[in-house]
């Protein structure tokens, strides 16, 4: 499904992804971890498009596709999620539209017609039900003054709605409280088939124990320094990084 | 950092102007010029009564002792007044009998414009006075508003019928004096509109004037009157449009609206004069206008909107008078300034009566190298017991070149007042954009919600035909140069 070769990016002529190549396939669950700056988020964004970073080297395959040659909304339309690590506040703009406009572009790209608002609103209803939460959520304007546990739920409701193919969530465990971490695992969890696949960036191992990856990564200093299963993440919990980071 | 700004404010760049065409009609144009000569020969051409040239040159007298204002917060060079022609109208037969005798080329600038005239397709529930230049071509659905006893004319058909009515309150809210445009104005103006709401009378439709500026250089000085009598209400609207040329076109009006006891106006505009060439500033509308109301009658209200994307430079300040108690004045703008537009626009309210209440709501857009500030005063005089106002002056700025200023004073002469000011400046970020083009949404449609959603207070007060136009509007000057 995606294939990152020899990928080397940043920002204004800064390296911080510096030769990362990974594969990951359908219905395979990849958790990427390592310390903190070390190019994780920076690898995130890559793939989801954001404009002030730019690859320099390298490719990234998705489906087959050029994805570095194609614009954020492309990418999106294509299949590819990206849970933010801090999402933005967008005053002014109701969540619950904006989560429409995100689903109609979905099916306007797939050349069918817009969804009936009211066919919309169940649909919406029936997602945050299954993620525990509360109807405010639709009335409130997109993540503005949302806590941060709240932002990261938004963004798994936003998933749940666009259902990707692939989805990146960067750290969406952080600021979640304990039983939030296990709604929003569990609704994760029912998202799963066959056909997607999934990238997540955490420093628990907290998650990994509700969401059970079949990879696990160590990136430092923007390299892959270690990859195994999901044993790999147990000993990063009880010894920290430095045996990974320095034996390499 | 400034890089990324560029590319949002990009985004935001005018489409060339849609309206920016000409009209080819023989017209009647005055020599240019201004003075006591011109000013009877106005009067004579509209067969006015006495009182109304009387009123003219008692303006004029006023205007020529008076300066042009230098405290607005917009700069251009002095406007040469003996280079403009002060009347000029579409030539026709002495006069209209019916629709059909406007001339086809005028009825066709304004079908254009999206403002059908003729029977077959004119809006059924809107009332419209077509103003082209200095006069009005046409208005529809007069009978049907005759029918429940409402008066809704040019002008200076108004003066003709119904002198009586508009020697009493014409210049009542505005005084022939009041300041440098507005005396301009009452000495030269030519055309505009009248209505008359009577007693217990809700209007069946939306009334509205439709303004076009067509030849070169002439300057537009439209005075609208609008009079609403005991337990009655009208919405009005109006909207604007002119060629584009590398000159500048004057525009100075002057509305005055005047409530009896329990009455409501509800007055809408959506000013979309062209704005002068994107990168040079060349040309456009100077639009320098005095727009006024008084809640002369206890418990009623007039609530202003505007929604303002045009003119080269905006200097407009609508106001409420809230003299009988328990009066309510409202005022929701958004102002829109791109390319080098400047923007001056506010409001006034003074309160005068007891329990008087009024609420500002102003937002303010600016992008690329405009400036837009907001003006706003409140002044609560000493029998104003209780008197409160509610303000608020948001602003948002896409890119690093634009200004935005806001100017709030407040005056109270009684201590049972409650001012209360709030205002936020924020910005378009990219970061923004980024996350809707995440999401698969474009970055045309993520800017026309961030837009809406900034503007969604005073869009919320518009007519719904109109929200649907001004949403238009401001979608039209963003989308062009999206992707
Ligand atoms: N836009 C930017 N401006 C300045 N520095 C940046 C920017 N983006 C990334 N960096 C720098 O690049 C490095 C990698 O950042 P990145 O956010 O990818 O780290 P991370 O692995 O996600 O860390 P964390 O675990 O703290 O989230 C850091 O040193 C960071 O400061
Ligand atoms: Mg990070």
């Amino acid at each position: 499904m995606l294939e990152i070769k020899d990928l080397h990016a940043g920002f204004d002529g800064n390296e911080i992804v510096k030769g990362i190549s990974l594969t990951i396939n359908k219905g395979e669950i990849h958790a990427v971890m390592g310390p903190n700056g070390s190019g994780k988020s920076t690898l995130a964004k890559i793939l989801s498009g954001h404009p002030s970073y730019e690859a320099t080297s390298g490719e990234i395959l998705f489906e087959g596709k050029n994805l570095l040659e194609m614009e954020a909304e492309k990418r999106s339309l294509a299949g590819i999620f990206m849970g933010f690590q801090y999402p933005v506040e967008v005053p002014g703009v109701n969540n619950a539209e904006f989560l429409r406009m995100a689903h109609n572009a979905r099916r306007v790209s797939a050349g069918e017609e817009e969804i009936d608002p009211l066919d919309f609103d169940d649909l919406l209803s029936e997602k945050m039900k299954t993620l525990g939460m509360e109807k405010k959520y639709k009335e409130r304007n997109l993540n503005d003054g949302f806590s941060g546990g709240e932002k990261k739920k938004n963004e798994i409701l936003q998933m749940a709605i666009l259902e990707p193919k692939l989805s990146i969530l960067d750290e969406t465990d952080s600021g979640l409280d304990i039983d939030a971490l296990r709604v929003v695992a569990e609704g994760v969890n029912k998202l799963r088939t066959e056909n997607n696949a999934l990238i997540l960036i955490t420093h628990y191992q907290r998650l990994l124990d509700y969401i059970k990856p079949d990879f696990v990564h160590v990136l430092s200093n923007g390299k892959i320094v270690k990859s195994g299963d999901k044993a790999l993440a147990l000993e990063l919990e009880s010894q920290g990084y430095d045996w990974v980071t320095t034996a390499n | 950092m400034s890089n990324e700004q560029d590319s949002v404010s990009d985004i935001l760049e005018d489409n060339t102007y849609k309206y920016g065409f000409t009209t080819d009609v023989e017209s009647e144009t005055f020599a240019k010029g201004l003075n006591e000569d011109v000013i009877r020969a106005i009067s004579k051409k509209k067969e006015e009564p006495q009182f109304m040239l009387d009123f003219r040159l008692k303006a004029f007298a006023k205007w020529k002792t008076m300066k042009e204002p230098e405290w607005p917060n917009v700069h251009y060079p002095k406007i040469d007044f003996q280079n403009i022609s002060y009347y000029s109208a579409p030539k026709q037969k002495k006069k209209l009998q019916s629709l059909d005798e406007v001339d086809p080329e005028v009825m066709r600038t304004f079908e254009k414009l999206g403002i059908p005239l003729d029977e077959q397709k004119k809006l059924a529930n809107v009332a419209v006075d077509a103003v082209f230049d200095s006069v009005s071509v046409a208005t529809t659905h007069k009978k049907k508003l005759m029918e429940v006893g409402i008066i809704f004319c040019p002008i200076s058909e108004a003066l003709k019928e119904y002198p009586e009515l508009v020697e009493e309150y014409l210049g009542t809210v505005v005084p022939v004096g009041d300041n440098y445009y507005a005396a301009l104005n009452s000495a030269v103006f030519t055309d505009g509109s009248f209505v008359y709401i009577p007693p217990d009378t809700i209007s069946p439709m939306e009334i509205s004037t439709y303004f076009r500026i067509n030849t070169e250089e002439t300057g537009q000085f439209e005075r609208t009157l609008i009079i609403c009598a005991e337990n009655s209400y009208v919405s009005y609207l109006e909207g604007c449009t002119a060629p584009q040329f590398d000159t500048n076109q004057l525009h100075a009006a002057v509305v005055e609206l005047v409530t009896m006891e329990n009455a409501e106006i509800k007055y809408s505009t959506v000013q979309n004069w062209y704005a002068g060439d994107k990168e040079t500033g060349k040309g456009g509308i100077y639009n320098f206008v005095t727009k006024r109301g008084k809640c002369q009658g206890d418990n009623s209200k007039i609530s202003w909107t505007q929604v303002e994307t045009g003119s080269a430079i905006t200097w407009k300040y609508p106001s409420c008078i809230l003299q009988g108690d328990n009066t309510t004045g409202e005022f929701y703008s958004v102002a829109l300034t791109n390319g080098h537009m400047q923007a001056d626009t506010g409001t006034k309210m003074i309160h005068l009566g007891k329990n008087t209440r009024s609420s500002i709501i102003s937002k303010g857009i600016s992008a690329d190298y405009s400036s837009n500030s907001y003006r706003g005063q409140v002044k609560v005089g000493k029998n104003a017991s209780n008197a409160r106002n509610y303000s608020q002056c948001d602003s948002m700025l896409v890119g690093d070149k634009c200004s935005a200023h806001t100017f709030p004073y407040i005056e109270t002469a009684n201590s049972s007042v409650q001012v209360e000011h709030e205002a936020a400046t924020s910005k378009i970020s990219e970061e923004q954009l980024f996350y809707f083009e995440s999401r698969g949404i474009s970055r045309e449609n993520a800017i026309e919600a961030v837009i809406s959603g900034f503007c969604k207070e005073v869009f919320k007060q518009l007519p719904m035909e109109f929200a649907v136009e001004a949403q238009k509007l401001l979608t039209l000057k963003l989308e062009d140069s999206v992707g």
